[in-house]
């Protein structure tokens, strides 16, 4: 679950990690009112989406005078921002951040991720803060530092020096540092964090480190041990479509297509995507039901990709093992019943009570096409579009 | 023979009370796996059919004898069952449960290595030798003994290949879930390595997925070490960047983890390549 930059900020001031002082604002007014309050200028006006590279975008602007944050906040607010990460659709802002200006001596990268391979959590430290890390890792993979964090053991202090030292920082600036990457450790820890990024980390002329920006990742599976963080989720971010699957706990992710799909389980469902597309159409959508989908689980599948405008035809794509071909099955011809049906529906069904699941849809007399195996699946959900 | 499970291992089930625990404690039995114990906490001296309950794993290990232990409790108790399996001796765990935090399965890890144990899944279908024993969830009926091993990060889809392979008159040595999480046990590379050795295996179909890098390493290990022939498949080439397709381990994460640079590297350690799964039941056949 990804939050803001102002409510990652939030959450590192509790943990003292130094982040510049700043507050977010939801309308012009509050934008102006912020501004004033903080009584300095230069501030800075941020976009706040869950998408990094804004500043590229326009959605970061440093703002000398009130008519300034005026003006930027006017622009920002309601503006789609696209930037690498949105993809072209863009983004609406629909909240700030606003800013107190820094006075910047060097631009650090730092973060915190889980790796997968080594089951550790990693530490990355770059002096070339500021830069797309991924672009850094590629040409010059000699300036990024690599710590391995032990999870029996924590974080260690010769880890911080090694850190420090290796990011060249004055004498004066390594007690400081040395500070908030241990506490920053602690946050991503207590907090089941997958990912924590500061690009950049900033070192100020009279030898602090601060956060100028902030992007959290946390741990879905993590999220029952930490009531207080589901309340920063942001359902602006997401699309409609996929909130409405997740109150129903299906993996669901809308995508450009018009082939919709409902499968059971991850590895299939993908595969679905890939088969759908080798025949010559596009999937609309990921849609894994799970290993041990219910009926009603089934019947909310089903209706959300009928209720999809872009979805000009459906494959059903289900292997009976823990999901049961005949509660599947229950589960189509209720929800068809309800909804109607409008478009080609062709179903393969294999597995757990295959024969029962068959028959409830024959006598359902709905308007489905039976498919052989995938690949006769694949053939007849493509002509059916083309 | 087999890799890691046969007809003489001797199974306890944590977690056999709940739901989906006795569920598949009895498909499992009906399929002919010796399954001695069952443990859920607080419920030692109970029975499920014939069945003896434990209140530790410990405890039923002493008594029963068993080795392998099967895994189906809920996630915030995922990682504590499967340290207590190991703590007490069983030498396969096998981790069904789906959604066990990452921190807690990097812990788990690590604390793993300490014990002289294998640790499948979490978040997998399990394992099963066809006709002698299945220690999971996938459905017996598609299995038929043989000398394919398949190896798989996905549960469903793995029923896919091995449903295609049985009905082409191919049975199965072994066929091994090896989980959906980005942190997980038994790995790519330890399954290669066990069906290397078997001599009842003669060719292996390898499942893999969008995220990380287990398969670009696996398919170098191929090259290094395996002659027996090797199908690939890899699911989520249409995948966008940046989502996580249902499994939590199935993201691409910037330019690493994408199908194209998986597919790269089996094609360039000779692993032979399927591009539809629709067909990987036919390559299977004219490869093996």
């Amino acid at each position: 679950m990804k939050i803001h930059e102002y409510q990652a900020k939030q959450l590192f001031r509790q943990y003292q990690v130094p982040v510049p002082e700043g507050r977010p604002a939801f309308s012009v007014e509050e934008a102006v009112d912020t501004a004033k309050a903080m009584g300095g200028f230069p501030v800075v006006v941020k976009a706040q989406i869950h998408a990094g590279g804004r500043g590229k975008g326009g959605g970061v602007k440093l703002a000398h005078s009130l008519e300034e944050v005026q003006d930027l906040a006017g622009q920002m607010l309601g503006m789609t921002l696209v930037t690498h990460q949105t993809g072209p659709t863009g983004r609406l802002v629909k909240k700030l951040f606003i800013e107190a200006g820094q006075q910047i001596e060097k631009e650090l990268y730092l973060s915190l991720l889980m790796d997968r391979a080594t089951a550790t959590v990693v530490i990355m430290a770059s002096q070339d803060g500021g830069m797309d890390i991924e672009e850094v890792a590629a040409k010059t993979p000699e300036r990024i530092i690599k710590i391995h964090v032990d999870p029996l053991m924590g974080i260690q202090g010769y880890q911080l020096r090694r850190a420090g030292f290796g990011l060249e920082l004055p004498p004066a600036a390594m007690k400081a540092f040395s500070s908030l990457l241990a506490n920053l450790y602690k946050f991503f820890v207590a907090n089941d964090c997958s990912l924590v990024e500061i690009n950049p980390l900033i070192l100020t002329s009279d030898h602090q480190v601060m956060a100028l920006d902030a992007k959290v990742d946390f741990d879905s599976n993590a999220l029952f041990r930490h009531k207080d963080l589901l309340a920063l989720r942001d359902l602006d971010e997401e699309d409609p479509m996929e909130v409405e699957a997740s109150k129903y706990n299906l993996n669901y992710i809308n995508l450009d297509g018009n082939v919709g799909n409902i499968v059971n389980g991850a590895g299939l469902a993908m595969a679905t995507m890939d088969i759908i597309k080798k025949a010559g159409a596009t999937p609309a959508n990921f849609m894994d039901v799970g290993g041990g989908a219910s009926s009603e689980q089934v019947e909310n599948a089903f209706r959300i990709i009928l209720a999809d405008k872009k979805v000009k035809a459906v494959l059903i794509n289900i292997f009976g093992g823990i999901l049961r071909c005949d509660v599947f099955a229950k589960g189509v011809v209720e929800s068809a019943k309800k909804t109607g049906v409008t478009v080609p529906v062709v179903v393969r069904m294999e597995g757990t009570n295959v024969e029962e699941g068959r028959r409830i849809l024959a006598e359902s007399k709905l308007n489905l096409t039976s498919a052989s195996d995938l690949s006769d699946a694949a053939q007849k959900i493509a002509a059916a579009v083309n | 023979m087999s890799i890691f499970v046969n007809k003489d291992t001797k199974v306890l089930v944590q977690g056999i009370t709940g739901n989906e625990g006795s569920f598949h404690t009895r498909q499992c039995v009906s399929y002919g796996t010796r399954i001695v114990a069952g443990v859920t906490p607080g419920k030692g001296g109970q029975k499920l059919d014939d069945i003896p309950v434990f209140n530790t794993v410990a405890r039923a290990a002493e008594q029963t004898g068993a080795t392998a232990s099967l895994i189906f409790v809920p996630p915030p108790f995922g990682a504590d069952a499967i340290m207590e399996a190991a703590d007490a001796g069983i030498s396969l765990i096998v981790a069904i449960t789906e959604g066990i935090p990452i921190l807690d399965m990097v812990k788990v890890k690590n604390f793993l290595s300490r014990k002289d144990c294998r640790l499948i899944g979490p978040n997998c279908p399990g394992i099963i030798t066809p006709e002698e024993c299945k220690i999971g969830i996938m459905p017996g009926m598609i299995h038929a003994k043989g000398n394919v091993g398949v190896i798989s990060r996905s549960g469903t889809l793995t029923y896919e290949v091995v449903d295609q392979l049985t009905k082409l008159g191919m049975g199965q040595s072994t066929c091994i879930g090896i989980g959906g999480d980005p942190v997980n046990g038994t790995s790519f590379i330890d399954v290669l390595s066990a069906f290397e050795a078997d001599p009842d295996t003669h060719g292996i179909v390898m499942v893999g997925e969008i995220g990380g890098s287990a398969e670009e390493e696996a398919a170098a290990y191929i090259k290094a070490h395996v002659t027996k022939p090797v199908v690939g498949f890899i699911a989520g080439l249409t995948a966008p960047p940046g989502r996580r397709m249902g499994h939590a381990g199935a993201i691409i994460s910037g330019s690493s983890g994408t199908g194209e640079a998986k597919i790269k590297a089996f094609e360039e350690n000779g692993i032979h390549v399927c591009d539809n799964l629709g067909l990987i039941g036919r390559i299977c056949k004219d490869v093996f």
